[in-house]
């Protein structure tokens, strides 16, 4: 390849011209790369770390929400009482209902996902429109969907009742009760996520070589086999990610039981039956103002996801080293 | 590209995000007013629901009297949602000139974390003490004597009945006749309740929810939740008949065990399965709303036992705004009288303001979707003269909500009186501090 030529300077180049300008060539090499990144992390500084540091230095004071400028230092006494105090009832009642909830909506959500994203894996006719189809819950508000779910699972006349008198069942309280409220819960985000979950899965399978398929129908394995030894070792990271993703979901799960109880939803119905953690992160910051308490429960949130995360870590290092 | 440049692009970035957090952190700014009475100002309102001051074109007729000043009303349909706004407001400001206050959130304003951030509208220009129902005026009065709100309005109760429902199940039906038959005391209408349901059209109840009777005795009670600043809703006589009377009429089976407001008890309201609901003024609405055409003529109105008061607003002025004197003025004139009734008249909000009483229209007023013929405005009116003011705390509204659902606890999620007795206290000890 040839190289361009300067024609316009002759004569041997200055030398320390020539120091200068590669200080500035190894100067630009090093910190350009952190100047293109650094309006992320300037944005992140400010809308990201300092709301979670301010919110760690709130949770150390007893502070009002409307009066945030005195703030009385407690402290642990925040986190003392969450796990030991007046507020621990309410506390381990919805840490227990994140984690009921969590497993009620993520565990089923998985498996249709995977199941959906198998069927659409072959050649159905009309293909398209149902992987279309498969995303317009995803596309769907939390709102709009939670109150069509509330009027379907209404004492009043809703479709959930109406169904079960069909059968000859009596209707059934779903609000009221603490499982049928949490089943109807995990209804809704099941119905909204589980077509997103498929659409990956679905993503992941067309990338598993064929040829696999057809080793596999040689040695004479059923369809039913082929996807256990060979469609779910193949996803098995995506099933990873999605798992990850899932529960993190979970833990943070706000909308739907917050929409869903109307009324009661602010603390997760009257007997606090659906009330997850991210419900009694808002129910004590804005319903009744305690923000330092509020920013304790931030952080304990913040701690479990990452003892999530680690377990996550943890499994998919063991299912990496077992393969 | 020269470094020079880049340092200066890099600090420019820098600054930016500075910018950027200074903003996210706090924009307070607290000003003095200008002393010329002729400046070109504007006024904002904040307020929630509907105060009817656009409706009524009150906003139009005052800035027509005072062409230099403007009025945007800054208005959210929820509450809630705009306590919320306003606590972090008073945080870390941003406030309207003019801020409007629930009742349940009057007794917070009032305390003395937070009636520093009000002016005080007794001495404002042309205010008149005597004008507003005296209660109204003693709940936004702190202990110190300064006002921080005026009244606006006020929701004193009545009870709202099917007439064709209480036929059906052999009960008068004319308001006169049902009023005698839980005149002086919520106990007989639990009484009535019985009589109701031995007779009553199947798939009915007497009343929508035992939470909207827990109401109506506490809020005609003179002791609610606090004596002599203390807290004492263990032993106040207000709560305890309330919780009583509320557990007797869940265990009789004369409430259907709604969840006031919620879309079911919305609903039910078309399906005709209550016969009465504890009815504050501006519950007519709902009642109008929800039944619908088909349900026309079916509803009348009758005087609540005793007389009690649920729901009504004030009107404040934050002491950090730029415009105190011209804000105050304009609270004054909003809550006068004349204003008042025309309020009154265009969206239905009784006047917490009594010499509106006196004009034409209020006292007189019927409505046309419940019992035609009834007084209601005399109903009305007769009731928000005759409450007895209880005495309030910071915390009022928060007990106020955990009782109410605690009662939620018996008639929905199977407690004993008990249980949700305990239930509640528990949810207390948690939340109010």
């Amino acid at each position: 390849m040839a190289t361009p030529t300067r024609t316009h300077r002759t004569g041997p180049p200055d030398p320390r011209r020539t120091s200068r300008r590669s200080r500035l060539h190894r100067w630009d090499r090093t910190a350009s790369p952190y100047l293109f990144v650094a309006p992320f992390f300037l944005v992140f500084a400010a809308f990201g770390l300092f709301p979670l540091l301010y919110t760690g230095w709130l949770s150390l004071h007893r502070v009002s929400l409307y009066n945030v400028d005195q703030a009385d230092w407690v402290g642990l006494q925040n986190y003392w009482d969450l796990l030991f105090g007046p507020p621990s009832h309410f506390f381990w009642n919805a840490l227990r209902n994140t984690i009921t909830l969590g497993v009620l909506s993520t565990v089923p959500q998985l498996l249709a996902a995977l199941g959906l994203a198998h069927l659409l894996n072959y050649h159905l006719p009309a293909r398209g429109f149902f992987r279309t189809a498969l995303l317009a819950p995803y596309a769907t508000s939390v709102a709009a969907a939670t109150l069509v779910f509330a009027l379907i699972f209404s004492p009043e006349g809703g479709m959930a009742n109406w169904l079960l008198g069909l059968v000859g069942a009596g209707p059934v309280r779903w609000e009221a009760g603490p499982w049928s409220s949490q089943f109807a819960v995990s209804v809704i985000v099941i119905w909204r996520w589980t077509g997103y979950n498929a659409l990956i899965y679905l993503a992941a399978m067309q990338a598993i070589p064929r040829d696999l398929y057809e080793a596999a129908a040689i040695d004479g394995a059923s369809r039913w086999r082929q996807f256990l030894h060979v469609t779910i070792p193949e996803l098995r990271p995506t099933i990873l990610f999605t798992v990850v993703v899932s529960s993190i979901g979970a833990t943070q799960l706000f909308g739907e039981p917050y929409l869903f109880g109307g009324q009661s939803g602010h603390q997760g119905g009257a007997d606090h039956q659906y009330e997850t953690l991210g419900i009694l992160m808002y129910d004590t910051g804005f319903h009744h103002s305690m923000l330092g308490r509020a920013s304790a429960i931030a952080w304990t949130m913040f701690g479990l996801l990452l003892l999530v995360g680690l377990a996550n870590t943890l499994i998919a290092r063991r299912l990496r080293s077992a393969q | 590209m020269s470094p020079h440049r880049r340092t200066r692009r890099t600090a420019a970035l820098v600054s930016a995000a500075v910018t950027a957090a200074l903003l996210v952190t706090g924009c307070s700014s607290a000003g003095t007013g200008s002393d010329d009475p002729n400046a070109k100002i504007t006024l904002s309102v904040g307020d929630f629901g509907t105060f009817g001051y656009k409706e009524a074109g009150l906003f139009d007729e005052y800035t027509k009297a005072h062409p230099n000043i403007t009025i945007t009303e800054n208005s959210t349909t929820q509450e809630g949602d705009y306590w919320t706004a306003l606590q972090t407001r008073l945080s870390g400001g941003g406030l309207d000139d003019i801020q409007a206050l629930e009742l349940s959130r009057i007794a917070l304003a009032t305390s003395e974390q937070l009636s520093g951030a009000f002016t005080d509208l007794s001495k404002a220009q042309g205010v008149e003490k005597e004008a507003y129902l005296p209660w109204k005026w003693q709940q936004a009065t702190t202990a110190q004597g300064k006002t921080i709100g005026l009244g606006t309005d006020v929701g004193p109760m009545a009870i709202c009945y099917r007439q064709d429902l209480f036929q059906a199940a052999g009960l008068p039906s004319d308001p006169a006749a049902v009023s005698a038959l839980w005149a002086g005391d919520w106990a007989k209408y639990v009484e009535v309740g019985r009589q109701y349901q031995a007779k009553a059209p199947k798939g009915s109840f007497f009343m929508d929810t035992a939470s909207g009777l827990y109401n109506g005795v506490v809020s005609s009670n003179a002791e609610q939740y606090y004596r002599k600043g203390k807290m004492v809703y263990q032993d106040s006589a207000g709560v305890l008949k309330g919780w009583q009377l509320a557990a007797e009429a869940v265990k009789a089976g004369v409430t259907q065990g709604l969840k006031e407001f919620d879309t079911p008890w919305q609903t039910a309201f078309s399906n005709s399965t209550f016969a009465t609901t504890v009815c504050p003024s501006w519950q007519q609405a709902n009642i109008e709303k929800y039944s619908g055409p088909g349900n026309a003529g079916k509803w009348n109105i009758a005087q609540a036992p005793a007389a009690g008061n649920w729901g009504g607003s004030f009107l404040a002025v934050p002491a950090s705004g730029k415009h105190v004197a011209q804000a105050q003025a304009l609270v004054v004139w909003l809550t006068a009288p004349e204003q008042q009734a025309k309020v009154f008249q265009k969206v239905g909000n009784i006047p917490a303001n009594q010499k509106a009483y006196a004009l034409p229209g209020v006292t007189d007023f019927t409505n046309p979707y419940i019992g035609p013929k009834a007084p209601t405005g005399q109903i009305f009116s007769t009731a928000a003269k005759a409450i007895t003011p209880a005495e309030t705390g910071p915390h009022h509204g928060d007990l106020h909500g955990a009782f109410s659902n605690g009662v939620l606890l018996m008639e929905q999620n199977n407690k004993s009186a008990d249980e949700a007795w305990a239930a509640t206290l528990q949810q207390i000890a948690s939340t109010v501090q």
